[in-house]
């Protein structure tokens, strides 16, 4: 079958995406913005539930997507999907044409310096769950002063669940995430003392629940159910939040030396462009919205025109793997009908 | 003269017995209400809160079950200065669900 498919981004989901229709006989093109492939993965240091480090997962399939063949446009942009999904436009004016569009252009971090109250880019010592996997991937995690933390707060649903930002829906991984970073906090510095405060823990995935009880039997990390409502800095550089204990009923005040801002899913900048050019809908929150969200989570109103991975909506890795899968066969399935 | 017993009143929230009247009012004059998650948000960065024990997300919830003891004396404390409003990630109106209180209760 002489078809070809245009993969708008070369995250995870667009490249298990391509090598998956490769091994099916079906020629690719991924169209990547940034420098090199593997999206927002890059990143990451180490990932829950198993504190595998993200490389290992992330070079097999960066191997895997270099040997199947696929071909690769780094630092390109796609500007418009073009006629109802028969080809895309490049921001050089470059017009393209292919039987199939399959969007996997992700997710973008929630941007923390618009919940101004916490002070993200303003105090010296609050920082995002991103920054702080730098800080674990370069093996230090310090202040500002440059001194070990001895008390760490890590907020959840930052940019989540919070109609003030336009961001209505759950983010999902950031509960488990914080679990995991408090634990590596731990690891790195024992004696520190880490609390998470949350509103809900959603632990919805195989092991996550198990990671949630060890944080708390094997490391002592603390749960607060509260939200901060602002914070402030101190005339040494630490950070005073106020939250309410909710379990307790009564207002909250705590110093730390560190503020981790668990940043959620913001849906893609593009997504809106996009959905335009194909006369989409969009779903809550300005994720890009499938047929339904159940059998037809791959394909759009727009025949030609398919769906993989966070640009629907927050997923794990796991999750984004196994969708990409089955966007393929989506794929396969309409250019065989055609 | 002490006998050791002492008539003791319920502590548990019925369900089966609270008259919902009063939490149905106030559900219908303030829509929004109905959204809360609970994060204590308000609570947290209430003035009048900070002074005395007046609790918002506390007040609301037990109204909404049905439990008006001293709900009214409580609406009291809030200074309605509105940053709860502010703050609430469900954009509920939280000065009104006081305002709301005041009349009903």
């Amino acid at each position: 079958m002489s078809k070809q498919v245009i993969i708008i981004g070369g995250g995870i989901a667009g490249m298990k995406t391509a090598s998956t229709l490769e091994s099916m006989g079906v020629s690719t093109l991924v169209i990547e913005r940034e420098k090199n492939i593997g999206g927002k993965l890059n990143n990451w240091d180490r990932l829950f539930p198993t504190f595998t480090p993200a490389s290992e997962v992330l070079d097999r399939l960066v191997d895997e997507y270099k040997k199947s063949g696929s071909r690769l446009m780094c630092s390109t942009n796609v500007e418009h999907i073009d006629a109802q999904g028969k080809g895309v436009t490049l921001s050089d004016g470059q017009k393209l044409t292919a039987d199939a569009i399959v969007v996997a252009s992700g997710f973008e971090l929630f941007d923390a310096t618009i919940k101004e109250e916490y002070g993200y880019g303003i105090y010296d010592n609050v920082v995002t769950s991103v920054d702080l996997e730098q800080m674990f991937k370069q093996g230090k995690v310090l202040t500002k002063q440059g001194e070990a933390p001895k008390r760490v707060a890590i907020l959840h649903c930052v940019g989540s669940r919070d109609e003030k930002v336009n961001q209505n829906h759950c983010s999902r991984v950031c509960c488990v995430t914080g679990v995991k970073q408090a634990i590596e906090i731990k690891q790195l510095y024992p004696d520190c003392e880490v609390y998470n405060l949350y509103m809900d823990m959603r632990m919805f995935g195989p092991g996550y629940e198990e990671l949630y009880r060890e944080s708390q039997q094997k490391y002592g990390i603390n749960h607060i159910r509260g939200r901060i409502s602002e914070a402030a800095q101190t005339i040494d550089g630490r950070v005073k939040i106020k939250a309410e204990d909710t379990l307790v009923g009564r207002p909250l005040r705590m110093t730390v030396d560190m503020l981790v801002l668990m940043v959620g899913f913001c849906a893609g900048r593009s997504n809106r462009v996009f959905s335009a050019d194909c006369g989409l809908d969009l779903r809550l929150s300005n994720f890009m919205k499938p047929r339904n969200p159940f059998d037809l989570s791959n394909i759009t109103a727009c025949d030609g025109v398919f769906l993989v991975g966070t640009v629907k909506a927050p997923k794990n890795i796991s999750e984004t793997l196994h969708d990409a899968t089955s966007c393929s066969h989506s794929v396969l399935d309409y250019l065989k009908n055609r | 003269m002490k006998w050791g017993y002492n008539i003791v009143t319920k502590r548990s929230i019925d369900l089966d017995a609270n008259d919902m009247t009063i939490a149905l009012k106030l559900q219908e004059a303030e829509e929004s209400l109905i959204s809360c998650i609970a994060c204590g948000c308000c609570t947290a960065t209430c003035t009048a809160g900070n002074l005395t024990d007046f609790n918002f997300r506390q007040l609301h919830t037990l109204v909404r079950r049905g439990e008006y003891d001293k709900a009214r004396e409580e609406a009291e404390k809030c200074m309605l200065c509105g940053k709860c409003f502010i703050i609430c990630p469900r954009g509920i109106n939280t000065r009104n669900v006081i305002l709301t209180l005041r009349r009903i209760l």
